[in-house]
């Protein structure tokens, strides 16, 4: 399976596409006749401007990098768009694309798919999390002659990529209320990735068979694999995403009364392991924690299938990662061993607050409302905290005070710090654990992993 | 189970109207009641209910998708339990879809115009642009003055000659229309106000406990951090 893009052919004297033109785009038109000879001087120069865009787009990054400004992913991408708007469709030219989108996981999921690919060859990825066009432009430029990416894709921005290119494999992990007053509700998210969907017929869909909305989007598509781990937050998935009809409790199958119905697996996937289309079954012991990447795991390996990337030898890759731009990374700060866990909406609370259920280490909670979080925080509200009675919590923050009314009401005692580092210090004090679990959502995440990167 | 000597707090829909943390609304009244000695029991209604019941104290209606909007009315006119339970004194708060469902009518994004329930003389329809934003207004009911919260609804709502509004807005949007925001009738409140309202805002959880339990409460030592939280949050608001 390859990638086709609107890229016209050498071999087609006659005819050239209208992305190739130097002028503006006219989205009504595609192609147009022109000479042989003027289409052969566009094309030259086409190239030419596109190695200028990736010369200028290098150099922004190395630039960015030694300001220490960023990794400078995103800067170098806008540089390179801004020279050769045209630059991703050339840049994925035959090569494998696995984009990944969904609420949660995503970049744990790039990670893992990325280190699979790699059994098969060179392969790219954006990472680091920057998820649009500029980041995904960013990180093809980084080796264009790599056959493989893998590139986590923001849920709003699919049906941008697929306008401009099919991609071989589409990974749909789930989806569930996440910043509200930023993406808008899910059922938008859900008409984007459907649109999405009809633009890229021939790519293969791999997709989470348990979450209704995530059936909604694929189930018209022509090549669907489905996944199955379970659907833990079911709150966003209590009624039909087409119709509204209730569809109950959602272990096993469901089917609503629109036709709309819970998919047959091809792979699946629980505490005691995994069962591979073919059949065959194994157990998937990983060193990040936790059914959630078990299930991240899985869709992993059914895009290396995809790509005819033997499921041992990605399975092995795979099993190497022990974090994820600092997911569940083990760390130590300020003489302490801490594990930073992301958490940044009700459903993926939910799997961190069944993560730390398992031992009984002081816990520090860190919520901020930017931009990136959303402003919005009253999603707190949707997390059962009653679950942390009796557990040393220490909460800090820019909304550290909406999380202390929280857990006042959730009956759970915290004390509220500053910053992360007196909140470190709370935690620790008079308690012989010296280890300490962080949840923290995504600015609050981002600021802390890029603090323990400077150390 | 059923504990007749429990306050019923009646969560409604939440499938449907609860996408804004609005099952923080029963939290907050259940515990300021039981932290008083009172029993407190939360009755969650989903919309695979065959009816909604008219024997709990206090109903609680949060925001929701335009879809889950009509069928939330859809749901709640068949049986019309709600409406007896007010005709018979029950408390109820409708937040932002909630508004929208008690009140007369409202137009959705889609340009159709539905019928409410009627329980609140507060009509809506769409506004230019969404009101995204930290909302907050000053209320003369029942003296609970300052009211905080989060707003994102793009209805604009105009309160009728039946009802009055909950109070002046000091910044953001609320109804939109003059400086108004949300609306009360005899023991029904609704407002645009997210965080969830009742969590932000303990005085009007309270008067609305004080309703519902038909004496006045005692006071609740106030907790500092919710102090220093609407302090924190009226600054936000500008």
């Amino acid at each position: 399976m390859t990638n086709t893009t609107r890229r016209s052919e050498r071999s087609e004297p006659t005819g050239q596409s209208q992305q190739d033109a130097p002028s503006a785009p006219d989205p009504g038109q595609r192609w147009r006749v022109v000479s042989a000879r003027r289409a052969r001087r566009a094309d030259v120069l086409s190239r030419l401007r596109t190695g200028t865009a990736l010369a200028a787009g290098r150099l922004a990054t190395t630039t960015s990098r030694s300001l220490r400004l960023g990794s400078g992913g995103i800067i170098g991408g806008r540089v390179a768009l801004a020279l050769q708007p045209d630059l991703l469709t050339r840049l994925v030219v035959d090569k494998r694309i696995v984009v990944i989108t969904g609420t949660n996981g995503k970049t744990t999921t790039t990670h893992m798919v990325a280190q699979a690919l790699r059994a098969g060859g060179a392969s790219v990825s954006n990472a680091t999390g920057a998820n649009m066009l500029d980041g995904h432009v960013a990180a093809l430029m980084a080796e264009p002659r790599a056959p493989y990416a893998s590139l986590e894709v923001d849920e709003l921005h699919l049906a941008q990529l697929t306008d401009r290119f099919q991609p071989s494999v589409i990974l749909l992990l789930n989806l569930s209320r996440d910043q509200l007053d930023r993406v808008g509700e899910i059922r938008s998210v859900e008409a984007s990735l459907r649109r999405a969907l009809r633009q890229a017929p021939g790519a293969r869909v791999v997709a989470n068979a348990d979450d209704p909305n995530i059936v909604s989007v694929a189930a018209d598509h022509p090549h669907v694999t489905w996944v199955s781990g379970g659907c833990r937050w079911k709150h966003d998935a209590l009624n039909c995403p087409r119709c509204g009809a209730f569809l109950g409790e959602l272990d096993g199958a469901w089917e609503c009364v629109c036709g709309l119905r819970r998919p047959n697996a091809d792979w699946t996937v629980d505490a005691g392991g995994l069962t591979a289309p073919d059949g065959t079954s194994e157990r998937l012991s990983l060193p990040l924690p936790g059914q959630v990447n078990r299930v991240n795991a899985t869709f992993a390996l059914a895009a290396a299938a995809a790509l005819d990337i033997p499921r041992t030898e990605a399975l092995d890759r795979i099993r190497r990662l022990r974090d994820a731009s600092g997911r569940y990374e083990h760390t130590t700060m300020a003489g302490h061993d801490v594990r930073l866990l992301l958490a940044k909406n009700p459903a993926s609370w939910l799997e961190m607050l069944d993560l730390v259920a398992e031992n009984d280490r002081p816990l520090i909670l860190v919520v901020n409302s930017r931009q990136a979080d959303g402003h919005d925080v009253s999603w707190l509200w949707d997390i059962e905290f009653e679950r942390l009675v009796g557990r040393k919590v220490v909460v800090t923050g820019e909304r550290a005070l909406d999380l202390a009314v929280r857990l006042r009401y959730a009956e759970v005692n915290c004390e509220i710090a500053t910053n992360v580092q007196r909140a470190l210090h709370s935690a620790t004090i008079g308690d012989s654990a010296d280890s300490v679990e962080i949840i923290a959502n995504y600015t609050a995440f981002r600021d802390l992993f890029a603090k323990r990167q400077q150390h | 189970m059923t504990d007749d000597s429990a306050i019923r707090i009646a969560l409604v829909v939440p499938d449907l109207l609860g996408t804004y943390g609005d099952r923080g609304n029963a939290l907050v009244l259940a515990q300021r009641l039981r932290w008083r000695g009172y029993r407190a029991e939360i009755v969650t209604v989903l919309s695979s209910a065959e009816t909604l019941p008219d024997s709990c104290d206090i109903y609680l209606l949060g925001g929701g998708e335009d879809v889950a909007q009509q069928a939330a009315v859809n749901f709640l006119a068949r049986g019309d339990g709600l409406r007896r339970a007010v005709n018979a004194g029950a408390v109820v708060l409708g937040v932002c879809g909630g508004l929208q469902v008690l009140g007369t009518s409202f137009t959705t994004g889609d340009g159709a115009t539905h019928h409410g329930l009627g329980l609140i003389d507060i009509s809506t329809e769409p506004g230019p642009n969404r009101a995204i934003g930290e909302l907050s207004t000053r209320s003369e009911e029942h003296g609970l003055g300052l009211l905080t919260g989060f707003e994102n609804h793009l209805g604009r709502s105009t309160v009728g000659p039946a009802a009055r509004p909950l109070g002046r807005v000091l910044h953001g949007i609320g109804n939109g229309s003059e400086d108004t925001e949300g609306a009360v009738s005899g023991r029904v409140v609704c407002t645009y106000l997210h965080g969830p309202a009742l969590a932000r805002n303990p005085a009007l959880a309270d008067t609305m406990l004080s309703w519902a339990v038909g004496e006045p409460l005692s006071e609740l030592a106030p907790f500092p951090e919710l102090t220093e939280l609407r302090t924190e949050r009226a600054r936000a608001a500008g």
